[in-house]
This record gives C-alpha cells, structure tokens and sequence, in this order.
C-alpha cells in the first residue's frame, strides 16, 4: 500500500491524544497513513493553517468548524468536523485565595457543586470575577456562559471573560491576574500542584456530554480526498477505542509523556486519562466518572444536535443553526464506520440534554448505550427542524 | 497622511522589534510602539488603542489578541482580522512570512496594506536572516564535530587526516547515512569509552 502523508496540526493538549496514539502505535500506518503531527502555537494560528490549506486536518475545539463555517470572528472558511475526538475534559478552578475567602466565610467549595458557588462567590462583596479561557470559540466559554446565565441573582457580581494561553493559566491565577479559569488539562492540575489554584467544577458538572475536540478539515479538501478521510477515521477509531479500555491507560499515560509531540510530565497527564482529579493541594483525588471520554458511549459520533447547540449558544438563528449542523459529518462518520462492522446510533441528532443516566438506544447492531448528556438545569434542547 | 496610524508591534526579541520598528518609520509611520511583555498585552492595548497590532504567527498570544478584537463593548471594535479576509494572496504572503495583524475596524484597505506589505517585506527579513545565522552557527558546530572525529580516527587507527575522512565518507555511503552523523556517533561513542 502507498503510503500518504497528512500534515495535521494539533494544540499540545492531553486531549490530543487519539492523534498521538493513532501515530505512535501503528493504528494510522496499518491504514497507509504517515501522520505528520504539528505542533500549533495557538487556536487561532491552528485555524489560518487549516483555513489556508497549510495543514490536512486538525484537532480543534469543537466550536471553531462551526464558527468558522457560519463566518464568526478571524479567517473564516467551509471547515468540516468529521468525527469528535474528546468528551469533556475541562475544568473551571479558582483561586486558592478566593477558595480561602470562602471557607473564610464559612460558605465552603464542595467540588462538582454547581448551584451556589457563584452565589457565594457574589456574596463576599467581590465586584468583578475575572475568569480566564483559552480561546473565543471554545467550548470553555459556551459552558462558562450557560452556566452563568442559569445562577440566578448574582447581579451585583460582574463577570470578566478574558482569554489567556492554557499554559500560561496558572501564572495568570498565582500572579491575580484572574480570579478564576475554565481550561482543558493538565492546566487545571498544573494550578493545582502548585498551590495556586482550586478545582471547582469538571465541565461534565454543567453538561455531561460536551464534545470538546473534534477533527477539523476544509469542506472542499474532504470531498477531494474521500479515500483518505475514510483511513484516516478508521485509525482514529482503533486509537480512540484502545485509549478508553482501562487496562491501556497506564500505558496511555506513558506514551503520552514519553512522545515529543506533548512536553509534559507524565503525573500531570494522569489525572485526565484516569479520571482521578485531586481539587485541592493537599487534599484526596477525586473519581469524577466520565472526566474525558474518547470512545464510549459512541463518544466519537459527530451528532448534528451538538453542533446545533454550538450554534445556539454562538447567538445563530435558525437559518445558521441547520447551516452548522451540516459540518459535523455524521454522513461521512455512517458511511466509513457502517461497513467495518461499528455499532451505529439510529439517528443523527438527539434532544440534547434529555438522557439523566446512561441509556439504551436503537442502533444498527442493536446494543448501543449512549451516556448521560444532561445539562446542570435540567433543560432539554430538540433542534429538529420537524418539530 | 491625515493622520498618522498607531501601530502596536509584539515581539519578545528586542533586535527583531527595532528592526520591524525601524522598517515602519522609515515607511513614513512614526506612531509604532513594540511589546515585549506579553503579560502586559490587555494593559497596553486598552491603553494605547492602536489601529493596527502586528505579531508573529507562532506567537501563543494570538488567542488573547483574538479575544480582545472581538469584545463587543468597545466603540473602538477591532475587527478580528487576519490581514483581509477578501486578499487572499496578501493573507497568504503574510502567513508565510510570519506576520499576522489585527486592525481596528474602519481603517481604509489601501492604508493598512502598506503597513502590512513594509511588516511582510521585514519579517521576511528578519526570518531569513535568523535561518542564515542558524544555518552557518550549525555548520560550525558540524566542522567542530568533524575535526574531533578526524582526529579520534588518526589517533586509534594510525591514518593521515585525508584518509580519516574517506573512512567516514565510505561508511556512511555503506549505511546511507550522512557524515555528519557518522562523525556524531563516534565522537558519542569515544566520549563514553573516555
């Protein structure tokens, strides 16, 4: 088989991953493919590359393909996410000081606790809560903000977004720069190995099932290369599933610190991988179930409905919503995936937000168990354009 | 000129900014600051309000940049804008010479192209100019390499230096390697048998 190369940019993030283990495992050269792997200094440098053509495919936050396509913010371009590549994985934190004025105030920080924080937070008189992400178009921000929008009467509480370079978070947090973060890891843990941080909420406390990464390509690009794309997917699949079996996430976390392609120490890459967070400093690590997801519960279908709902929250009307659910690619996904012999769900979008415990669903191989998706409000959002 | 651009350019290499800075004044734009501070990015934005903020591609700070051109509250919205959306030769011109710019909203195309074109031309530059510098600190190092090589061999198996080389030179045409590399691992090798 000829070999061909794909140059595919990705952010030095944990959640990078099914990329790295796609490469370093053989999963994308049994397929034929050489995975050139670049390194990206920033979102919006992944974006112009990809946009111009100067990479194949990219990891990128799952919002981006859909702001790109419906025109929002710097270059914009038909930009494809032909499967999701990470579920949750986020964390917001705060800092030690402000987690410290409240026990001061006896009001405490109960970890995954996402009613009366910022209640809280509001009630030791601060004025502003400056909160640091890592991009615009992230999906940091869209559940920083529907998280906010459902508190309530914090009114006397303004609320700062400002964006900082993941790395650089925990800097900003011990320098009081910001007061708060929303970030991918290991940045969250980072903080919190060096003292300057608390870890409050896991981003699956607000929405249990939010596509966090997905695998971006220029619409046009996609359709010339269908041959590539269908190899380049069934690699993708093989990683994915291999990283969420329990009994490789050891190894997971090995080869991750030990590839040049993520610098970072292999005791700040475990959390993620095993789900074990330790909030505080000095405190016991905590299970959150889970954390990131790469493969179960059909974590890599790229759903309709979540693009829909990435485009509500961007503010796009009704014309733009359908608009962004043609980027997620369930159509490529069913016709590469169908044929090897993956379980398929029955449908292509779901009511996003309906599922309260993981629950059975019609699929084409009939035992497909998709996860809870809830939202922390409880609300529901159906964005068939039928009913 | 009615009125003259206030151009902001963020560059943590001193030498780099007063060389970007100098091509632009002497483009006839005398309103152009450099930052190096990345920290202090917000700070200084919001304080200067430049039209135009010229940074390197790679630069991570971008994403910030990002952010703050797209703040909806300000009057003075800058418009998140990687050169023009609708040039694409001179976005690509600008890509590839390590340059992206934000630029506040309104500004005539005709003023900021030539901003950028001076910015482009001198990054260029710049760029090239560091690969020149890296390619000739590199080929210093690889002689350094070779000599120590050379020498190992003269002393170990009694051979003219002529003859040294065309040892190296055989054997890495056997193994299809480079020289370079030969030479490397001997000296690798000659150091931990030391």
């Amino acid at each position: 088989m000829s070999r061909t190369v794909l140059n595919c940019g990705y952010v030095p993030l944990v959640d990078c991953a099914p990329l790295i283990v796609a490469k370093e495992l053989g999963f994308a050269d049994e397929e034929g493919l050489v995975l050139n792997l670049v390194a990206q200094p920033s979102w919006s440098a992944t974006r112009d590359m990809l946009a111009l053509g100067h990479l194949d495919v990219a990891h990128m936050l799952s919002p981006m393909p859909v702001a790109m396509s419906l025109g929002y913010g710097g270059l914009s371009g038909d930009i494809d996410a032909l499967m999701v590549l990470s579920v949750n994985g986020t964390v917001f934190g705060i800092s030690t000081q402000l987690a410290e004025a409240l026990r001061g105030a006896s009001a405490g920080v109960r970890f995954g606790e996402t009613t009366h924080m910022l209640r809280n937070v509001a009630g030791l008189g601060m004025r502003k809560l400056r909160v640091g992400i890592p991009f615009h178009y992230s999906m940091h921000r869209l559940l920083l903000e529907y998280w906010l929008q459902g508190q309530g009467d914090i009114s006397g509480l303004e609320i700062e977004i400002v964006t900082i370079p993941p790395p650089r978070m925990a800097d900003a947090v011990e320098d009081g720069d910001i007061d708060a973060f929303w970030v991918g890891e290991p940045w969250g843990s980072t903080a919190v190995a060096r003292g300057a941080a608390e870890l409050v909420l896991p981003g699956s406390a607000v929405w249990a099932f939010a596509p966090e990464k997905v695998l971006a390509a220029r619409h046009d690009w996609v359709a010339a290369h269908g041959a590539e794309v269908k190899r380049l997917l069934r690699a993708l699949y093989q990683a994915m599933r291999w990283l969420d079996a329990p009994r490789n996430k050891p190894l997971a976390v090995e080869i991750l610190a030990r590839s040049e392609h993520l610098n970072i120490a292999p005791e700040l890459i475990d959390p993620a991988i095993s789900g074990t967070l330790t909030p505080t400093q000095h405190g016991s690590p905590v299970t959150v179930e889970r954390f990131l997801l790469f493969h179960k519960h059909a974590a890599h279908f790229p759903w309709r409905s979540q693009a829909a709902w990435i485009a509500a929250q961007l503010g796009a009307d009704a014309a733009g919503i359908e608009r962004a659910k043609l980027c997620f690619r369930s159509d490529i996904y069913r016709d590469v995936m169908g044929p090897t012999g993956v379980d398929l769900p029955g449908a292509s979008e779901k009511v996003e937000g309906s599922m309260r415990h993981a629950t059975a669903v019609a699929s084409t191989r009939g035992h497909m168990i998709l996860g809870p998706d809830a939202f922390f409000d409880g609300n529901t959002f159906d964005f068939d354009a039928e009913s | 000129m009615s009125r003259d651009l206030s151009i902001l350019v963020v560059e943590a290499d001193p030498e780099k900014a007063r060389e970007i800075i100098d091509a632009l004044m002497e483009a006839g734009w005398s309103d152009v600051h450099a930052l190096a501070q990345t920290a202090g990015l917000e700070r200084e934005i919001k304080a200067r309000q430049p039209d135009i903020v010229l940074i390197d591609v790679a630069n991570p700070d971008r994403d910030m940049l990002e952010h703050l051109s797209m703040a909806s509250d300000s009057k003075h919205r800058a418009v998140a804008m990687f050169v023009d959306k609708t040039d694409n030769d001179l976005t690509q011109a600008a890509l590839a010479a390590g340059v992206s710019a934000y630029v506040v909203d309104g500004l005539q195309m005709n003023r900021i192209k030539s901003v950028l074109e001076t910015a482009i031309a001198r990054f260029q530059l710049v760029r090239q100019m560091q690969s020149e510098l890296d390619a000739a600190k590199r080929a210093l190092e690889d002689r350094k390499t070779l000599d120590r090589a050379k020498g190992i061999l003269m002393r170990q198996r009694g051979v003219s230096e002529e003859e040294a080389y065309q040892l190296m030179r055989k054997t890495a045409m056997d193994q299809g390697r480079k020289v370079i590399d030969v030479a490397q691992a001997l000296v690798t090798a000659a150091d931990l048998l030391a």
